[in-house]
């Protein structure tokens, strides 16, 4: 059992897909000027990673190697189109405010390296902890920079305002770079800069 | 009608800079980084990748994917563009397996110079996102050269000048917890900030 907890709570602190091992950090920028749009992007990310690595897992013994990258891509690819396919059914205004990220979860680093790197040596079982336990990793380190972002950039969290800003009649004077692009890069340095702090180990060698 | 084009290549490498403002290709880009050398190879690697694919992807969707695009098989009103993704990422594996093959045979000093790189642009998504935004933005064939060429430009001059930078990091004395990947962070950050200057520029 200690297996599969390590298994599904490692990647939350100790090897944090995105801080430590740099990986899918392209959509994790992009999406977090708003908390909603970076809720359904986790959730999405989450579903896809489970779902492809408990897949890739049941079908390892079956796929050759020479041809195990196109294998798990469309295995990727075709859950990516039935995430976005189901956003535009039933989410069609977030769908559009998350334009071209969605499908380009598929080229999201953190996807095909738990298929290469986990789900091709684990049982199924496992495979799929592996991926809830990356995709909630991901999610982590998106929700506290969609957090700090959407608060201090507009004031408002989910769309309730908590800090009633000026333009409004308020006293809170909005951020407004928070609400552009850098300042999701400050952010994620940042959050590094924390965790790595606080878990020493992770600090890189000086090169 | 040249100017047309014209405005679109500066667009599409300073103001929409895929890197820096839409934050595409992230993983590679601060990867591959460390040295300038490299960097000019990957930065090239990914304009020809770029250059080729998005057109490639246009006639794709033109001609098949779009509604109505199947006319000529007597299939109208048939809309494919939910198989999109699995085509766009299938033309571009293709490709850069293509790529592969013809530079080894007819160029091996350039294949050998882009070595390992070459295979790892299947999952750039500066690449996947160009077809993307293509699609989205309704470009026809020869806008989708031209932002093809460049906006992998764009994603190349990002990748050399963040590489120029972290070489003369080594001068610098960085708390440890910023370290590498910590540091490397705030200079894409500050660089951002500085091709946001270019926003808003209307030509």
């Amino acid at each position: 059992m200690t297996r599969a907890r390590d298994v599904l709570l490692d990647p939350l602190f100790n090897k944090n897909p995105i801080g430590l091992q740099i990986l899918g950090i392209c959509s994790a920028l992009a999406v977090t000027s708003k908390l909603e749009t970076v809720l359904v992007m986790a959730l999405a990310v989450t579903f896809v990673i489970a779902f492809s690595n408990l897949s890739v897992s049941l079908i390892r013994q079956q796929i050759p190697g020479s041809i195990r990258i196109i294998v798990e891509m469309t295995i990727i690819a075709t859950l990516v189109i039935i995430v976005d396919q189901f956003l535009k059914a039933y989410a069609f205004s977030i769908s559009k405010q998350l334009s071209v990220f969605v499908g380009l979860i598929i080229t999201n680093c953190i996807v095909l390296g738990r298929a290469e790197a986990f789900a091709m040596k684990n049982s199924p079982g496992l495979s799929f902890l592996d991926g809830i336990g990356n995709g909630l990793g991901y999610s982590l380190v998106l929700v506290i920079v969609g957090f700090f972002r959407e608060l201090l950039g507009a004031g408002k969290l989910l769309g309730t305002v908590f800090l009633p800003t000026t333009s409004d009649g308020g006293w809170y004077l909005a951020n407004g770079l928070m609400l552009l692009p850098p300042s999701a890069f400050f952010i994620i340095g940042l959050l590094i800069w924390a965790l790595r702090s606080w878990k020493t180990d992770q600090i890189e060698e000086d090169n | 009608m040249i100017e047309h084009y014209l405005s679109l290549f500066i667009k599409s490498i300073f103001i929409e800079n895929m890197a820096l403002a839409f934050f595409l290709g992230m993983c590679t880009f601060l990867a591959v980084s460390k040295k300038v050398d490299t960097a000019v190879g990957l930065g090239i690697a990914v304009i020809v990748v770029q250059t080729i694919t998005v057109p490639a992807n246009n006639l794709i969707y033109q001609y098949l994917l779009k509604e109505g695009a199947l006319f000529w098989l007597g299939l109208e009103g048939m809309d494919l563009t939910f198989i999109g993704l699995i085509c766009y990422i299938g033309v571009i594996a293709a490709m850069v397996q293509i790529l592969e093959m013809v530079l080894d045979r007819y160029f091996p000093a350039l294949y050998n110079a882009l070595g390992v790189f070459l295979p790892l642009i299947t999952v750039n998504c500066a690449i996947l996102g160009g077809s993307l935004f293509m699609v989205e933005r309704d470009y026809n064939f020869a806008e989708s050269i031209v932002f093809g060429f460049g906006s992998g430009t764009g994603w190349a001059l990002a990748l050399v000048a963040l590489a120029g930078i972290r070489e003369k990091m080594k001068y610098a004395d960085v708390p440890p917890g910023l370290r590498g990947l910590g540091i490397t962070f705030m200079i894409v950050g500050l660089m951002s900030m500085a091709f946001m200057a270019f926003s808003g520029i209307q030509l």
